[in-house]
């Protein structure tokens, strides 16, 4: 019987362990900032569990020794009493000890914390949307801004500085293979400095409630070594590319005519819309709607079919298009990559 | 037995805490897309004519969930642009008792959709229609025509007039009944 309820309670322990490792995990760190942490994590986890079991060692030594009360119990022992004294000083000490050491640890992890960013090449305003993220690469050269929307490329092994922020609602911005989390206020700019130390996708996840959608509000940043990176950037501050079909060109047409326009941006067309991720290489991006779908020309024509069935409360409103114009429509924006 | 009776009447009210509030966030196909023809005046020779009333008018009409997004809309689809914020600008004020086309949900989500003739432009094609809907229904809750348990209660921003549930009528403003 025993047997049986371990064989079935360890796959879930496997399965519990699997969040350990992973793109989205604060116990597998990537980067300086997440090393420090978990460093944190486990030197305090494994300090308290020793302490935890000396107190339960000494809870129990009463109970197990018990003393036989002496022909007069009245009587006090003045050599035990001080040998007790003794005892209970020296711990409530160490307590103290420990107390200001861990205080001390968590003091030189945020120095270290604070030091990443302090040579940032590279700075992204992060804007928290109910449920998606803006992004904007800040440059002193206007022409070299880039906007885009819930994929942050960053380059490997360099510090970048997020500055993060919020037009609705307090969101927190969490990439726990890389950082802590720091929440997104509406009014307010806080600031998060990342590295990543080898290229690699780590997931990030909206990590204060926000609204009906705040599970599907998942964001990636993307580690590449320099000089993909650059020619990543380069790419995406090119305006989008033309339609390359008949049927992307009537495409094109309709995203200007039809509701779309109203909301997206698409970079050399005259959609300039702000209040919705930014399209003008929605192609080249792996998730659609914050990490909620794959990228493939199914999902594209699913979310713009149905974005209420998809994410439910979601602010893109269902547009009322027939089969040619939705197709139409996808055509060209899977060709915008 | 008198106990469990006792016992299940608040059982029965923590229930009542389980309804939620629905929110149509899909359009109601069933109920098509507004296209009653709306008088652009009242006068109608032989008599008055019957009032129009669209059947989705009422869906959105006294719906918290569609003000609060008409709400919102009217921002993202920059109506405050040439209407500010319901104060008037290019456009007439919204915020007060006088109507150029009438006062009604139908009149003006016919406005938002088809336009008037003296500088608003036609939002057909580019707001679905519930969404003009919304905003028709947001329209009337700047004059305080909508139910102040359901007009929005507060700004994501800086307030510029009271908020909606507590904008006094516009009709009756001022005058003593
Ligand atoms: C009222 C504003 C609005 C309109 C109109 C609108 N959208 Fe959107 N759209 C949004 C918002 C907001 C999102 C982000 C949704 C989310 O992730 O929660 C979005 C997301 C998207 C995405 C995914 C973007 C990404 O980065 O993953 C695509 C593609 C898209 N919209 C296409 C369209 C098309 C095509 C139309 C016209 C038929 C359209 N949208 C009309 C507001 C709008
Ligand atoms: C380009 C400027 C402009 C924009 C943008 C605009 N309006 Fe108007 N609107 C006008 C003008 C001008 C009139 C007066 C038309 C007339 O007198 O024929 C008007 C009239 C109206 C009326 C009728 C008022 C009455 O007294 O009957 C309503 C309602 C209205 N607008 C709502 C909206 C909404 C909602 C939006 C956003 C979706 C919007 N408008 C966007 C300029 C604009
Ligand atoms: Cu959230």
């Amino acid at each position: 019987m025993r047997r049986l309820a371990f064989m079935a309670l360890a796959p879930f322990c496997v399965l519990l362990l699997q969040g350990c490792a992973g793109w989205q995990s604060a116990l597998d760190p990537k980067g300086p900032a997440a090393d420090e942490l978990a460093w944190l994590i486990w030197f305090f986890t494994a300090l308290c569990a020793v302490v935890w079991v000396l107190v339960m060692i000494a809870l129990a030594a009463p109970l197990v020794m018990r003393s036989r009360p002496g022909d007069e119990p009245l009587l006090l022992d003045a050599g035990a009493e001080r040998r007790k004294m003794r005892v209970v000083v020296t711990a409530v000490g160490l307590t103290a000890i420990i107390l200001i050491g861990l205080t001390l640890l968590s003091f030189f992890a945020n120095r270290t914390l604070a030091a990443i960013g302090s040579e940032a090449v590279l700075t992204i305003k992060v804007t928290g949307h109910q449920w998606w993220w803006e992004l904007r690469y800040e440059d002193a050269t206007p022409s070299r801004i880039l906007t885009t929307a819930n994929e942050i490329h960053i380059p490997a092994g360099e510090p970048v500085r997020l500055l993060l922020t919020s037009t609705d609602v307090i969101h927190s911005f969490w990439i726990p293979s890389l950082a802590g989390k720091l929440d997104l206020i509406p009014g307010h700019m806080n600031v998060l400095d990342i590295k990543a130390d080898k290229p690699g996708v780590y997931r990030g996840q909206c990590a204060e409630f926000c609204g009906a959608q705040h599970a599907n509000m998942g964001t990636f940043i993307i580690a590449e070594p320099r000089p993909k990176f650059d020619a990543w950037l380069n790419d995406q501050l090119q305006p989008a590319g033309a339609p390359a079909s008949g049927e992307a060109k009537a495409g094109a047409d309709l995203f200007l005519k039809r509701p779309c326009v109203m909301c997206h941006r698409i970079g050399g067309t005259p959609a300039g819309g702000t209040v919705a991720p930014d399209l003008t290489h929605i192609a080249s991006r792996k998730t659609l709607a914050a990490g909620t779908l794959t990228m493939s020309r199914g999902n594209l024509a699913a979310w713009i079919a149905d974005p209420q069935g998809i994410k439910p409360g979601s602010h893109m409103p269902v547009a009322d298009l027939n089969g040619d114009e939705l197709n139409a429509i996808v055509a060209y924006l899977e060709g915008l990559k | 037995m008198r106990q469990a009776l006792a016992m299940l009447l608040p059982l029965t009210l923590v229930l009542v805490a389980c309804q939620r509030e629905e929110r149509d966030t899909r359009p109601q196909s069933a109920l098509g897309s507004g296209e009653q023809p709306t008088p652009v005046t009242a006068l109608e020779p032989g008599g008055q004519r019957p009032s129009a009333s669209d059947n989705k008018a009422a869906s959105f009409e006294a719906n918290a969930f569609h003000l609060s997004e008409g709400k919102r809309l009217f921002g993202w689809f920059n109506c405050s642009g040439c209407h500010a914020n319901g104060g008037g600008g290019m456009g007439p004020a919204l915020m007060d008792e006088k109507w150029l086309y009438g006062s009604s949900i139908e009149s003006i989500h016919a406005t938002i959709r088809d336009g008037r003739p003296n500088g608003m432009p036609s939002f057909r094609q580019k707001i679905p229609d519930d969404q003009i809907w919304e905003l028709a229904a947001f329209v009337r809750a700047l004059s305080g025509n909508a139910p102040s348990s359901a007009a929005p209660q507060r700004n994501d921003d800086m307030m510029v007039h009271p908020s909606e549930n507590r904008l006094p009528d516009a009709a009756t403003l001022g005058k003593s009944p």
